[in-house]
């Protein structure tokens, strides 16, 4: 099955952070970037710009509304991704416990609704 | 020896559907892989036992019959299905291939239940989900009586089992027994389950009456079950723990359905086959590398069931089970039930002091059992004007009738 395992974290604390403390950050995410991809389970994976960059489009009546700001305003924020393919949701449970921001923030995972007629 | 008639048959049929038709779902969901479909299966199963046993007699092993039937209906019904829905074809082919239909043994059973056990626990269900499916699937009671052990709409609890199973199936929660390495984790969310389920039942939160005895029943035998499939220390101690409170049943309340504290509780009508089997039990757990949580709190209940009258107690050891439960889970409830042993031990002033520096930190400030146990301290310490306002709050914060009342008693006595 495929998972999304949508990356949630406080995106301030990248702003508190030395160089070489967001060095290090950058560096986890590399290693888990390669532990999915040596493990067979990586689908695909993106850092996103921080919400102050987000845009939020509606459409009424033909009408297209554009608002400034993410969809919904949280205390942690989608930072990134990772699409995975995992045997269940256990393995996938196990694959996003080595996302870093798992460790302070949290990792939604959510399943690929399978649309392939299976 | 005459063949058994039509009528012992029915009532043969009807026994193995109460005693053993969960086993036969357990196996059917990892079989066909769905719980709609297993359960459609073990239906279909009995219904051909009760039209076909009488003719071709009872197979030798009813179980092993029930499973096979049942998921040859399901395989055959997917078939069918599969003339109107080509696109079937492929999961259709992978089930019928595998036709060596295996005599499952004792042992693969076994293990089918405990896989249906963590998997309505799992612990990406939410706890109403896992102790709703887990009534209804591993236990044996009917939507209908879950929803009125929970005073729940029985619309409003099929939804939640309906929503489990389908989570279940869209996030693709497998039907596995734990890895070692996550079976500590994961026993302690089915753990907590079984507790929740018998507390429901040991103290109802809310109602009229104070207990609901058939979701301890329930709770016990779960309990059981798991000691039987997986004998692990801490289920032990789950079941002692539950076998002791419960061995307290007829003594807790009177006629009149009002509380009895232990203190006062007729202890010649506490159970005397359940005490002696929770004290065995309780003594297997504290024999075991690592002693948890609730083999500590089984240890305290045994403590109490040890005590041939409320005076002979030996509160110094309960307070020192209670400082070895509080390095392993501290929580500020077992600091509250410390604390309340240390009044017993060593004086109501040394327990009051103690609970007013809990309440002092606000965790605990609608908690109604700090504020009672606060009361009963402060009129133990004849400070009447105090135990009267530590009453009123905790009868403010009190939900269930036979609390209410009790502590309305202790109210009037006081003023009396």
């Amino acid at each position: 099955m495929k998972y999304l395992c949508l990356i949630y974290s406080d995106e301030t604390s990248w702003g508190r952070m030395s160089r070489e403390e967001a060095g290090a950050m950058m560096g986890k995410y590399m290693a888990c970037t390669e532990y999915l991809k040596a493990g067979g389970h990586y689908l695909g994976g993106n850092g996103l710009q921080p919400t102050s960059t987000a845009t939020t489009v509606r459409v009424r009546n033909g009408a297209i509304s554009t608002t400034d700001g993410p969809f919904v305003e949280t205390k942690e924020q989608l930072g990134g991704y990772y699409l995975v393919e995992a045997r269940d949701l256990n393995e996938a449970i196990q694959l996003a416990s080595h996302i870093p921001a798992a460790e302070e923030g949290g990792i939604e995972i959510r399943p690929v609704m399978d649309t392939s007629g299976g | 020896m005459m063949p058994p008639s039509p009528r012992d048959l029915r009532e043969e049929v009807e026994r193995i559907y109460r005693h053993d038709s969960r086993r036969v779902l357990a196996t059917l969901i990892r079989l066909l892989g769905d719980f709609d479909a297993a359960e459609e299966a073990l239906h279909d199963a009995f219904v051909a036992a009760i039209e076909r046993w009488p003719q071709e007699g009872m197979p030798a092993n009813p179980i092993a019959w029930l499973v096979s039937t049942g998921r040859f209906k399901a395989i055959d019904k997917r078939r069918r299905q599969q003339n109107f829905d080509a696109k079937r074809d492929q999961l259709t082919y992978a089930m019928s291939t595998d036709v060596s239909i295996e005599e499952p043994t004792d042992d693969v059973i076994g293990d089918d239940r405990l896989r249906l056990i963590f998997t309505c626990c799992h612990p990406a269900l939410s706890p109403d989900a896992q102790v709703a499916l887990t009534l209804r699937t591993v236990g044996n009671l009917t939507t209908e009586e879950i929803a009125h052990a929970f005073l729940l709409p029985a619309p409003t609890l099929a939804q939640r089992i309906v929503r489990a199973k389908t989570k279940i199936r869209a996030a693709g929660i497998p039907y596995e027994i734990p890895a070692p390495s996550e079976l500590p984790a994961r026993l302690e969310v089915v753990l907590a389950v079984i507790y929740l389920i018998f507390n429901e039942g040991y103290s109802a939160s809310s109602g009229a009456s104070l207990t609901r005895s058939d979701l301890s029943v329930e709770a016990i035998r779960l309990g059981r079950l798991l000691v039987e499939l997986s004998a692990e220390p801490e289920a032990m101690g789950l079941l002692a723990m539950m076998l002791l409170h419960d061995s307290r049943r007829a003594a807790r309340v009177t006629p009149e359905g009002d509380l009895l504290l232990l203190d006062e509780q007729d202890r010649t009508r506490w159970n005397a086959d359940q005490i002696a089997e929770g004290l065995a039990l309780t003594e297997q757990t504290l024999r075991a590398a690592r002693v948890g949580p609730y083999a500590l709190q089984a240890a305290i209940a045994a403590v109490h069931a040890e005590a041939p009258r409320a005076e002979e107690t030996d509160w110094r050891q309960i307070v020192s089970l209670y400082n070895v439960l509080l390095r392993i889970r501290p929580t500020t409830v077992v600091e509250l039930n410390r604390a309340a042993a240390v009044a017993m031990s060593e004086g109501p002033e040394q327990g009051l002091e103690l609970i007013d520096r809990l309440l002092g930190r606000g965790e605990l400030s609608d908690y109604q059992p700090a504020h009672a146990a606060r009361a009963d301290l402060l009129r133990r310490l004849d400070r009447r004007e105090e135990a009267l306002e530590a009453y009123a709050v905790a009868l403010r914060l009190t939900s269930q009738e036979a609390q209410r009342r009790f502590l309305e008693r202790r109210i009037r006595e006081l003023r009396a």
